[in-house]
C-alpha cells in the first residue's frame, strides 16, 4: 500500500490533489464527469464582500501553452457563498474544504474570513487584489501590506489561514517570510502571472480589459522555482500551485516542497485531470522508489 | 454533458472556407437544437466550441468556419481520425408554439438552426445571411425541410443586397416568434428591426475558457442577473437580454 494522504497543518487530506480557486466553481460542474469526493480538498470560487459581476468581454485569451483570463472576480459574494453555495456543496462533498477569499481593504478581507470560518476547514487568502485605500497596490506586492492582511485575518479566525501570493514580485521569499512571521498557517503558491495579448488584425488587445492572469503548463516552471525557494526558508507547508497538469508534475512540485498540490487551469481543458492524477499517483510513486507521499515533500 | 471519443466519417469543403463534418459516437446527451461541443485539438490549448448543426442516435454534424488556427488544423483531418470532444454543452433552442416562426442565420451562424428547423412542427421562414454568394451553404438542404428561404449578401451577389433585415423587410416577412444566431452587429440589428412584441431566441457566443460553466470566462449579464454563455445558454430569450448584450 502506498500512502497519500497528507496534513496541512492539522487537515488530512486523503490525497494532495486540490482543484484550484476559480476553475471549479462551486464544484457542481465537475459532478458530470466524476465523484469529487475523491479529491483531496476543494478550493471554490474567490469570494468577496459584494457580489461582483466582473469585468467586460471578452475575458479569455488563448496562449500556446496556457490562457489568460480577466474573470475580474466574478462571484455572487460572501452571504451568498456562506448561505448557498457552500451548503450546497456540503450536500454531495464530504472532504475539506478551503474558502478562498479577497478583499479591497482590510476591512473586507476580515469580514468575509470571519463570516466563513465555521463553514470550511482552510482559509486562502488571495493577497494578489488592488487595495483600494493604497493606490490599487495589490496587498501581496509588499511584505508590510501582505503582513497586515495575514494579522487581521488570523486575529477573527479559527481554521488554518494560507496566503495565497502572487508572483508578481520581485521578492517572494521576503513576502513569504512576512507573512510566516505575522502568523500564517500556510502559505498557498502561485497565483497567475500578468499577461497579455494583442489580436494583430484589430489591434487591440485581446481581453477587454487589457491585460490578466496567465496561468497554464507554460508557468509551471516559475510555480516550482517559487515553491522551492519559499520552502527552503519558511517552515509552514506550502499548496503548490501553478500549471500543474499530470502526476509528474504533481511529484516535481511536492518535491520542491509543496505539501499538496492545487490543479487550475488543467481541468478547464481536461476536466477528468484531478481523478486521473489521483489514481497514476500511487503508481507512480513506486515506480520512482517511494511507498509514502510525505517521503518526498522537499527531498531536494 | 459527457467527454468522449468521437470518429470523423466525413469532412468536406461545403462553400467558401465553410466545412462540414460528420462524426461517429455517443450522442444520447445531445437534447436541443443550439446546444455545441468543445473539441481538443493538437496544437491548440483551448478546446474549439461548435455548435451543433445535427444530430442522430450515432452521428453529430457540425459546419465550421476556418478562421484560423484551430479550425484550419480541423479541416486538414481525414475521416477515421478520432477527435476528443465534451459533448451535449449548453442549453439549446426550445420549440415555441408560433404560427409563423422565423429562422435567421447570418454566417456559419446559421448551422444550429439546421437542427432546429428540422425539429420544428410548423413551416418555417429561414432568413440566411452571408456576405457572398460563395460563402453560401445549406439552401438546398433547408428547402427540402418545407421551409421557405430567403437570402441576403452583402454583395448582392444572391438575394437581396445588404444585410437580412434588408431581406426581411423587402420580402415583407412578418412573424410572431424568432430564433437567431449570427454576428453580433447581426442580432443587433435584427433586435433594432423586429419589433419589441415580437419574442424569440438568440445564440450568442464568447471566447470560453472551459465551455461547461467552471471558469465563468463567458459570463454577460441579463434582466436574470449574471448568467454563463456555455452553460446557462448560447441560447437566451429575448427578454432576458439586456440591450447591451446585442452589443458586446
Ligand atoms: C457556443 C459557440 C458555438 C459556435 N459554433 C460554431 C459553429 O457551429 N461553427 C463555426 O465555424 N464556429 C462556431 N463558433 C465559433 C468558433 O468557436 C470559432 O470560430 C473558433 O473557436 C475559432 O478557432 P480558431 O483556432 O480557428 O481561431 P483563432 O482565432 O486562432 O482562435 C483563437 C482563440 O479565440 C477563440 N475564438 C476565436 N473566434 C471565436 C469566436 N467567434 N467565438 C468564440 N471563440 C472564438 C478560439 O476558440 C481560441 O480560443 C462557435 C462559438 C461558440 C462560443
Ligand atoms: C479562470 C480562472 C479564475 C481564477 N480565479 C481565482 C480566484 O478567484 N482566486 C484565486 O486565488 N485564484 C484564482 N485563479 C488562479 C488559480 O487558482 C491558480 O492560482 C492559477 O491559475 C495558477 O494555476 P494553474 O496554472 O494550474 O491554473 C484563477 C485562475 C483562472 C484560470
Ligand atoms: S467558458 Fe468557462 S464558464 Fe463558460
Amino acid at each position: 500500500m502506498v500512502n497519500i494522504s497528507v496534513n496541512l497543518n492539522g487537515v488530512q487530506l486523503q490525497n494532495p490533489i486540490i482543484p484550484a480557486s476559480g476553475t471549479f466553481g462551486f464544484g457542481n460542474e465537475f459532478r458530470d464527469f466524476y465523484d469529487v469526493n475523491i479529491l483531496g480538498a476543494i478550493s471554490i470560487k474567490g469570494t468577496t464582500k459584494e457580489p461582483r459581476y466582473g469585468n467586460p468581454q471578452p475575458r479569455i485569451a488563448e496562449c500556446s501553452s496556457g490562457m489568460i483570463n480577466s474573470v475580474g472576480l466574478q462571484n455572487p459574494g460572501i452571504d451568498t457563498v456562506v448561505n448557498k453555495e457552500i451548503p450546497n456543496l456540503r450536500k454531495f462533498y464530504h472532504q475539506p474544504i478551503i474558502a478562498n477569499i479577497s478583499g479591497f481593504s482590510i476591512d473586507e478581507y476580515v469580514e468575509c474570513c470571519n463570516k466563513v470560518d465555521a463553514l470550511v476547514d482552510i482559509i486562502e487568502v488571495n493577497v494578489s487584489c488592488p487595495n483600494v485605500h493604497n493606490g490599487g497596490m495589490s496587498f501581496g506586492t509588499n511584505p508590510e501590506s501582505a503582513a497586515m492582511v495575514t494579522k487581521a485575518v488570523k486575529a477573527v479566525t479559527t481554521k488554518p489561514v494560507f496566503i495565497k501570493l502572487t508572483p508578481n514580485v520581485t521578492d517572494i521569499v521576503s513576502i513569504a517570510k512576512a507573512c510566516e512571521n505575522a502568523g500564517a498557517d500556510g502559505l498557498t503558491l502561485i497565483n497567475t502571472l500578468l499577461g497579455m495579448r494583442i489580436d494583430i488584425k484589430r489591434r487591440k488587445p485581446i481581453i477587454a480589459n487589457k491585460m490578466g492572469g496567465f496561468s497554464g503548463p507554460a508557468i509551471f516552471p516559475v510555480a516550482i522555482r517559487m515553491v522551492y525557494q519559499v520552502a527552503k526558508a519558511c517552515s509552514i507547508p506550502i499548496i503548490g500551485c501553478g500549471g500543474v497538469s499530470n502526476v509528474d508534475d504533481v511529484i516535481e512540485m511536492m518535491m520542491a516542497g509543496a505539501t499538496a498540490v492545487e490543479v487550475g487551469t488543467a481541468n478547464l481543458i481536461e476536466p477528468m485531470t484531478c481523478k486521473t492524477i489521483i489514481q497514476q499517483l500511487p503508481n507512480r510513486l513506486l515506480e520512482i522508489g517511494f511507498n509514502n507521499i510525505q517521503d518526498i515533500i522537499g527531498i531536494i | 454533458m459527457i467527454q468522449d471519443h468521437y470518429i470523423i466519417i466525413q469532412n468536406d469543403k461545403i462553400a467558401n472556407n465553410i466545412y462540414k463534418m460528420v462524426v461517429e459516437g455517443d450522442t444520447k446527451v445531445v437534447i436541443s437544437p443550439g446546444q455545441f461541443v468543445n473539441i481538443r485539438i493538437e496544437g491548440c490549448f483551448l478546446r474549439r466550441p461548435i455548435s451543433i448543426c445535427d444530430w442522430n442516435d450515432k452521428t453529430i454534424t457540425l459546419l465550421y468556419k476556418v478562421v484560423g488556427k484551430g479550425t484550419e488544423i480541423l479541416s486538414e483531418m481525414k475521416p477515421l481520425t478520432k477527435l476528443d470532444m465534451l459533448v451535449g454543452l449548453g442549453n439549446g433552442f426550445s420549440i415555441k408554439d408560433s404560427k409563423v416562426p422565423m429562422l435567421i442565420g447570418g454566417g456559419i451562424g446559421l448551422a444550429p438552426l439546421f437542427g432546429l428547423c428540422r425539429r420544428m412542427p410548423q413551416k418555417t421562414v429561414v432568413v440566411i445571411g452571408a456576405d457572398t454568394q460563395r460563402s453560401l451553404f445549406f439552401v438546398d438542404e433547408f428547402k427540402s425541410l418545407g421551409a421557405d428561404v430567403i437570402i441576403s449578401t452583402d454583395d448582392g451577389s444572391e438575394g437581396t443586397k445588404g444585410f437580412v433585415t434588408d431581406a426581411i423587410k423587402t420580402n415583407n416577412i412578418e412573424c410572431d416568434y424568432f430564433y437567431t444566431c449570427g454576428p453580433m452587429p447581426m442580432m443587433n440589428a435584427l433586435n433594432t428591426y423586429l419589433p419589441e412584441t415580437v419574442p424569440g431566441q438568440f445564440s450568442l457566443e464568447s471566447r470560453m475558457g472551459c465551455g461547461f460553466g467552471a471558469c465563468v470566462g463567458c459570463s454577460i449579464e441579463t434582466t436574470n442577473g449574471v448568467k454563463r454563455i456555455c452553460k446557462d445558454g448560447p441560447v437566451f430569450y429575448r427578454n432576458d437580454l439586456r440591450n447591451e448584450c446585442h452589443k458586446m
